[in-house]
């Protein structure tokens, strides 16, 4: 009995968390989809039936069949073959943009927190200014200054992304400066950043995953938005928003070149997000209803 | 109190807009391309893109042209000429603007009609299968590409069944789908919304109250509940107002709608940057006035409010962007 309980004491916090989240189905499901996303964009290569690339012009606007369960687009590329490959760009983008958006944000975010009034000021004023514009249209207009690709759209994406991580990381960071433990590691003569990084961060650390898992969201949604619009990734790489935007002229008669890409993005978004709120729920389970 | 408070906001909309336009004609300045010769055509001579250049000022140095441009905007009103039209930028914005007004209205009138029902069945049945319904439905709503959406509702309204317009905006045939579509996927946002903050009442003890006096189901939800959860609601649907104010780029692009939105990527595609800067800076004034006003106007709603600008006003001014669980295409 007392060993049980000893064993109960250890089980880590990750553990606590973990157990929350496999409550929670919907969650669950998510993280089943983003392990398989994640699975499918490194294997792609392998898994793709055909070359995403290779034109087949006999083989134009197939409806899907056992042969190509997505159909084929206006080249007789395999839509299937492209959707997979296209994972790769759309999760790279995704990836890339959140860790611009979460390492500045989170730099930006700690410092203005950590050093509050005048350099909290400055920096968060700053924000405002990037905050003054709707998501889209600061990605688009920092996209409008680069050659469209997937680099711009990873800056564009990314750029647009770091007012609302600095906001996430600065309010916990806040919250625990003036803790004694803080004073503490103050007075045996710790370095700022060290106390930053190691002390203060982590207390932060709950509200950022879960951002992250949302940001990550968010930026393939914005990054298909900015490919569909010709400002992102640009054809014939097979990123799911230029692909969506390629098949607008063939609405008409071949429903399965826009609907497969559209449906893959809103899988993978929608699976992302009842992952972030399933890990809010269980990260910090004061704030479930 | 109140008036301070909402004299300090205005006042501080001046930098941040400011702020907005050197950053704009900051990246404008340095986007790829020469005007002059995208004015001329590939065929102009090296002289007469070197007069042009001169005669758009293109060669003073950036801090003439900024300050040049922010002088004609603030004493003249002028938001520059467009390189494509050569017409005033602000004659093309006042043009468009009522277009998007009104495709952000209307969408903005789905979305309520949508995500607030559902949002307060689902508090109402917590952990029904209703509630999960709408929770999955709202989720996917979140995840939904707006322009997805567009494209599934032109595919099946328009072009199959015919009932509907495909492009253009001459009538409110021609309103229905992009403000649908673009309703749907806020409508999702302003459910989670509605859901948590309903939530949050259902069980105080003046809810009990109600109940116990006897006061009929309908009015206990609109009068108790519904008031008393209406702030974040309002937040949300605030935030989402400006954001389709601001145009909803991909949304007016695949239906064609002559708004703000489909102006500024148009000009962006063909580097016509007085009219992208502009326009950018007339959207992201509009986006900072509906937000200012939602702040204002929590005032006016929520009486404890208005008694908590007694005390520090600070608070007010971060929750404008903290509360959202918006969709933004």
């Amino acid at each position: 009995m007392a060993r049980q309980k000893s064993e109960n004491k250890k089980t880590s916090q990750v553990g606590e968390v973990w157990r929350r989240l496999k409550k929670n189905k919907l969650s669950m499901v998510g993280l089943v989809i983003v392990i398989l996303v994640v699975l499918v964009a490194i294997f792609g290569p392998w898994i793709a039936p055909y070359d995403e690339l290779a034109q087949n012009s006999s083989e134009r606007f197939m409806a899907p069949c056992l042969a190509h369960p997505f159909g084929t687009d206006n080249y007789g590329r395999d839509i299937l073959s492209r959707v997979i490959i296209g994972s790769r760009v759309s999760l790279l983008v995704g990836v890339v943009a959140t860790s611009i958006a979460t390492v500045v944000g989170i730099a930006l975010g700690a410092i203005a927190g950590y050093y509050g009034s005048r350099t909290d000021n400055l920096i968060m004023r700053f924000l405002d200014i990037f905050m003054a514009l709707p998501n889209m249209v600061l990605a688009v207009a920092i996209a409008a200054v680069m050659n469209p690709g997937i680099t711009s759209c990873m800056i564009a994406v990314g750029v647009a992304g770091i007012p609302r991580m600095a906001r996430t990381a600065r309010a916990p960071v806040m919250m625990v400066r003036g803790q004694e433990y803080i004073e503490a590691a103050t007075s045996i003569n710790a370095s700022t950043p060290r106390i930053i990084l190691k002390h203060v961060l982590p207390n932060a650390m709950a509200s950022i995953i879960v951002q992250i898992t949302f940001s990550i969201a968010q930026a393939i949604i914005t990054a298909s938005g900015l490919s569909f619009l010709g400002m992102g990734v640009q054809p014939p790489s097979p990123e799911w928003g230029a692909m969506l935007s390629a098949g607008r002229e063939f609405l008409r008669d071949y429903w399965w070149v826009t609907t497969f890409p559209g449906l893959v993005i809103m899988v993978t978004v929608f699976s992302f997000n009842v992952l972030g709120d399933g890990l809010r729920d269980a990260l910090d389970p004061r704030l479930k209803n | 109190m109140l008036l301070k408070f909402v004299v300090k906001r205005i006042l501080w909309l001046i930098p941040v807009l400011l702020g907005v336009s050197l950053l704009i004609f900051t990246i404008m300045y340095f986007a790829p391309g020469d005007p002059a010769r995208q004015i001329l055509g590939d065929g102009a001579t090296v002289e007469a893109i070197a007069e042009k250049r001169e005669e758009l000022g293109l060669n003073d140095p950036f801090i003439v042209q900024y300050g040049r441009y922010m002088y004609n905007l603030i004493f003249h009103g002028d938001l520059g000429t467009s390189y494509a039209t050569s017409t005033p930028v602000s004659d093309a914005i006042v043009q468009r603007y009522p277009n998007t007004l009104i495709l952000a209205s209307l969408a903005t009138l789905f979305m309520i009609l949508i995500g607030i029902p559902l949002g307060i069945i689902s508090a109402l049945k917590q952990y029904s299968w209703m509630d999960k319904v709408c929770s999955v439905v709202g989720m996917v709503g979140v995840s939904m590409p707006t322009f997805w959406l567009g494209l599934l509702l032109i595919m099946i309204f328009a072009l199959n069944l015919r009932i509907l317009p495909a492009s253009g905006f001459y009538g409110p045939r021609y309103w229905i789908l992009p403000a649908f579509s673009i309703g749907f996927c806020s409508a999702a946002g302003l459910m989670r919304v509605t859901r948590s903050s309903m939530l949050e009442v259902v069980r105080q003890d003046y809810i009990r109250t109600a109940r116990a006096k006897g006061q009929k189901e309908g009015v206990i939800i609109r009068h108790h509940m519904l008031r008393n959860a209406m702030i974040p609601i309002l937040t949300n649907i605030g935030l989402q107002f400006g954001i389709l104010l601001a145009g909803s780029m991909v949304t007016e692009t695949i239906f064609a709608v002559p708004g703000i939105g489909k102006y500024l990527i148009d000009s962006v595609n063909g580097r016509d940057y007085p009219a992208a800067q502009s326009a950018v800076l007339v959207v992201s004034a509009s986006y900072c006035l509906v937000n200012l006003l939602v702040d204002v106007l929590y005032a006016f709603i929520d009486p404890r409010i208005k008694s908590q600008y007694q005390g520090s006003s600070k608070k007010k001014a971060k929750k404008g962007v903290e509360a959202n669980g918006t969709a933004e295409e």
